[in-house]
C-alpha cells in the first residue's frame, strides 16, 4: 500500500511534467495546425542557459527565470523564422523544419558543453517526504514541480478565459480567417502562442532536468512522453494534455516500479508506445474529443 | 525493359567505381565505403516511403536496430552464414514494418511523425531491458570474416565494402523497378490524392502500408550490414539521432530520388569526417568537431525545406535541363498535368518523378 501511495506521488510529478510539455504542443497545435518537435529541444537549451546563468550568479531563481525568457524568445523567434515561411506548403515540409531545429539545437548544445551528462540543481530539497513515519517517496522539490505546472497552466488558463489577448487567440484559433476580418491580428497571435509555448517547454526543462541530468539528447524522451500524453489528450484540448500527462506518468511509473530491474528500468518508453498506438487506433482525435471528421 | 537496362547499366557503373576506389584506396577509405553502401540501403528506403508514399517516419533506425540484432543472433547462437541472416534480417524488418504501417496507415502527417519517433526511441530500450539476450549496454559483437578463396592477405576492410556495396545495388536496383511498377504508381496516387487514389480502385491503406515494408525491409538489410561492418551491435548505434540522420540524408539528396538517396549518403558519411578533421587541426576539441556537422545538419534540414525542397537531385536535374533542355524521349511517355493539378514548385509530383529514367 506504502509502495502503490509512492509510486502514485512519483508518477504525478513526473505526469506534471509530461503536462506541460504537452501543453505547449497544444497550444501550437490550436494556433497553427503544427507539432513542434524542437519543443524538447528548446527545453534541453533554455536548460543549459539556466545552468550558465546559476553558474555566473549562484542563484537558482536567476537562472529559473532566465530560462523561461530565454524559452519565451526562442518560441517566438523559431515562429517568426522558419515556421512562418512553411504556412501553404505540405505538412511534412514544417514537421521537416522542426526537426531541423531540433539537430541545430543539439548540435549547438553539443559545442558549447559536449555531450556528458550534467547534474541540474533543484529548486528545494530533494530528501524524501515523510508522514507519520512513511516515506511518501516525493520531497520538498517534488512539491514545487507539481506547484510550478499547476501555477503555469492556472495562469494560462485565466489569460486564455478572461483577457481580451487571450480572446484573440481562441478566436484565432478557432477561424483565423473570421478573426482577421474582425480585426485581430493572427500572425501576432500566433507568434505569441509560440512564445508562451516555449516558456512551457522551458519550463518543463528547468524542473524535470535535476531528475533525469542534462545532456544535448536528455530532453528526447521527454519530448515523447509529452507528445505521448498530448495526443491522448487529443492535442488540441488543454485539460485533455493535463490529464493526459497525469496518466502517461501515473502509467508509467507504476511499469517502473512493480515490474522492477532492468526491465521495469527501460521498457516505460514501449509502454508509452503501446498507449500511444493504442490511442491512436481507437480513438485518434484523443480520449476528450467529440465526434469529428477528416476534411477530404 | 527499356528502363530497366539503363538502370542495370548505371547499377553497374556504380559497382564498378566502387570496386575500382576499394582497390586504390586505403582501409579506412573502404570502411567509409561500406559505410555510404550502408545508408544508400536505409536511405534509398527512405527517400521511397517519405518521397513517393507521402509517409514519414522518425523510427527508421529502430528497423535497422532489428536487422542489425538478427544478424548478430544469428551468427552467434545459430552460427549461419552470414548471406542467410542478411535475408532474415531484412524479412524480420518488414515484418516489423509490416505491424508499424498497419498503424501508420490510419495516421497523418505530425501523428505518424511522433509515433514513429517514438519507436525510434522505445526500441532501442529493449537491448537494455534484457541484457541476457541482446548484450545489455555493451551490446554483442559480430564476427565477419574474409572468404578462404580470395586468399589470406585479402583485407577485411575490402570484403566489408565489396558485400555492402552489392547490397546496395541490389537495392537501389530493386527499389527503382518497384517505383516505376504499378506499386510505385499507386504510391504517388495515393500521396497526391488519396480520395481520387480510392476512387481509381486503389487500396488505400494496402499501399501505405506496403511502402512501410519496403522502407523496413530496406533499413533491415543496411541494419544487418553495419553489423558486419561495425563489428557490435549495440543500442548506443541505433538511437533516435540514426533515424534523423537518416531523413537528412533523404531530405538533403531528395526526398522520393534514388539518386539523391545516393548523394545524401556520401554527404551523411563523408563531410561530418572532413569537418572534425579541420575543426580538430585548428585546435578545437574533439567533442566540438563533432558536433559542428550536427550543427550544420539542422541548418541544411532547415534551409533545404525552406528554400530549396528537391534538394541535390532536383538541383541537378535543374542543371540538366538547362543544359540539353526537356528530354524528350522521357517526354513522350509521361501525361502532361492538367491545369488545375499542376504541381507545385514546392512538392516533387508523379509527373515529375516519371522523368527519371535511371536510378
Amino acid at each position: 500500500m506504502v509502495e502503490f501511495l509512492q509510486f502514485t506521488l512519483s508518477g504525478i510529478v513526473f505526469g506534471m511534467v509530461y503536462a506541460a510539455v504537452a501543453l505547449s504542443l497544444v497550444l501550437i497545435w490550436r494556433g497553427t495546425r503544427v507539432v513542434n518537435f524542437a519543443q524538447g529541444g528548446m527545453a534541453m537549451f533554455t536548460t543549459f542557459v539556466a545552468i550558465e546563468v546559476i553558474y555566473r550568479t549562484h542563484s537558482y531563481w536567476a537562472g529559473f527565470f532566465v530560462a523561461l525568457a530565454a524559452g519565451l524568445v526562442l518560441g517566438a523567434a523559431s515562429e517568426l523564422t522558419i515556421v512562418r515561411p512553411t504556412i501553404g506548403k505540405p505538412p511534412l515540409n514544417v514537421v521537416i523544419v522542426t526537426i531541423g531545429l531540433l539537430v541545430l539545437l543539439e548540435g549547438l548544445a553539443g559545442i558549447f558543453y559536449g555531450g556528458q551528462l550534467r547534474s541540474f540543481p533543484s529548486a528545494f530539497s530533494v530528501t524524501g517526504l515523510k508522514v507519520g513515519g512513511t516515506s511518501l517517496g516525493v520531497s520538498r522539490n517534488d512539491v514545487f514541480v507539481v506547484v510550478a505546472v499547476l501555477v503555469a497552466t492556472l495562469a494560462l488558463g485565466v489569460m486564455f478565459r478572461y483577457t481580451t489577448a487571450g480572446l484573440r487567440m481562441r478566436a484565432a484559433a478557432f477561424n483565423a480567417t473570421i478573426a482577421r476580418l474582425s480585426g485581430i491580428r493572427v500572425a501576432r497571435v500566433l507568434t505569441v502562442g509560440w512564445a508562451l509555448a516555449g516558456l512551457l517547454g522551458a519550463l518543463a526543462g528547468v524542473l524535470v532536468s535535476p531528475s533525469i541530468f542534462l545532456s544535448p539528447n536528455s530532453m528526447d524522451t521527454i519530448f515523447v512522453y509529452g507528445f505521448t500524453a498530448a495526443v491522448i489528450g487529443g492535442l488540441d484540448s488543454a485539460v485533455g494534455a493535463v490529464v493526459g500527462g497525469l496518466f502517461l506518468g501515473v502509467a508509467l511509473s507504476y511499469v517502473g516500479g512493480y515490474v522492477g530491474g532492468s526491465v521495469g528500468s527501460e521498457i516505460p518508453p514501449l509502454v508509452a508506445l503501446g498507449i500511444l498506438v493504442a490511442v491512436l487506433m481507437i480513438r485518434p482525435d484523443g480520449l476528450f474529443a467529440g465526434a469529428r471528421m477528416r476534411r477530404v | 525493359m527499356r528502363t530497366f537496362l539503363p538502370r542495370l547499366g548505371a547499377a553497374v557503373v556504380l559497382g564498378v567505381i566502387a570496386w575500382y576506389l576499394s582497390r586504390t584506396l586505403n582501409q579506412f577509405r573502404d570502411y567509409q565505403i561500406a559505410e555510404i553502401a550502408v545508408y544508400v540501403t536505409a536511405v534509398a528506403g527512405l527517400t521511397v516511403l517519405t518521397g513517393l508514399s507521402g509517409q514519414i517516419s522518425l523510427g527508421n533506425g529502430a528497423f535497422m536496430a532489428i536487422g542489425a540484432y538478427t544478424t548478430a543472433l544469428l551468427l552467434i547462437h545459430q552460427s549461419w552464414p552470414f548471406y542467410a541472416a542478411l535475408v532474415v534480417a531484412g524479412a524480420a524488418a518488414a515484418a516489423a514494418g509490416g505491424v508499424v504501417g498497419i498503424a501508420a496507415a490510419r495516421l497523418r502527417g505530425p501523428y505518424l511523425a511522433g509515433a514513429t519517433l517514438l519507436l525510434g526511441v522505445a526500441l532501442p530500450s529493449i537491448a537494455l531491458a534484457w541484457p541476457g539476450v541482446f548484450g545489455g549496454d555493451q551490446g554483442l559483437n559480430v564476427v565477419f570474416t574474409v572468404p578462404s578463396f580470395l586468399g589470406a592477405n585479402f583485407p577485411l576492410t575490402r570484403w566489408q565494402a565489396w558485400v555492402s556495396a552489392a547490397v546496395a545495388l541490389v537495392t537501389l536496383l530493386l527499389l527503382a523497378n518497384l517505383m516505376y511498377s504499378r506499386i510505385g504508381r499507386n504510391w504517388r496516387a495515393v500521396r497526391d490524392d488519396e480520395v481520387a487514389a480510392a476512387l481509381d480502385g486503389i487500396n488505400v491503406a494496402a499501399t501505405r502500408v506496403r511502402a512501410f515494408v519496403v522502407s523496413a525491409a530496406c533499413a533491415g538489410l543496411a541494419g544487418s550490414l553495419l553489423a558486419v561492418v561495425t563489428g557490435l551491435v549495440g543500442p548506443g548505434a541505433y538511437t533516435v539521432t540514426l533515424s534523423i540522420q537518416l531523413l537528412t540524408a533523404a531530405v538533403i539528396g531528395g526526398l522520393g530520388s534514388l539518386p539523391g538517396a545516393l548523394w545524401g549518403s556520401l554527404i551523411i558519411v563523408l563531410v561530418p569526417t572532413y569537418i572534425t578533421d579541420v575543426a580538430t587541426s585548428h585546435g578545437q576539441s574533439a567533442t566540438v568537431g563533432a558536433n559542428i556537422p550536427i550543427a550544420a545538419y539542422g541548418v541544411v534540414l532547415i534551409l533545404v525545406m525552406l528554400v530549396f525542397p528537391q534538394g541535390i537531385q532536383g538541383g541537378l536535374r535543374r542543371l540538366l535541363i538547362a543544359f540539353f533542355g526537356p528530354n524528350q524521349k522521357s517526354r513522350t511517355w509521361r501525361i502532361a498535368p492538367t491545369s488545375d493539378v499542376t504541381p507545385s514548385a514546392d512538392e516533387p509530383s508523379a509527373s515529375q518523378h516519371e522523368k527519371e529514367g535511371t536510378i
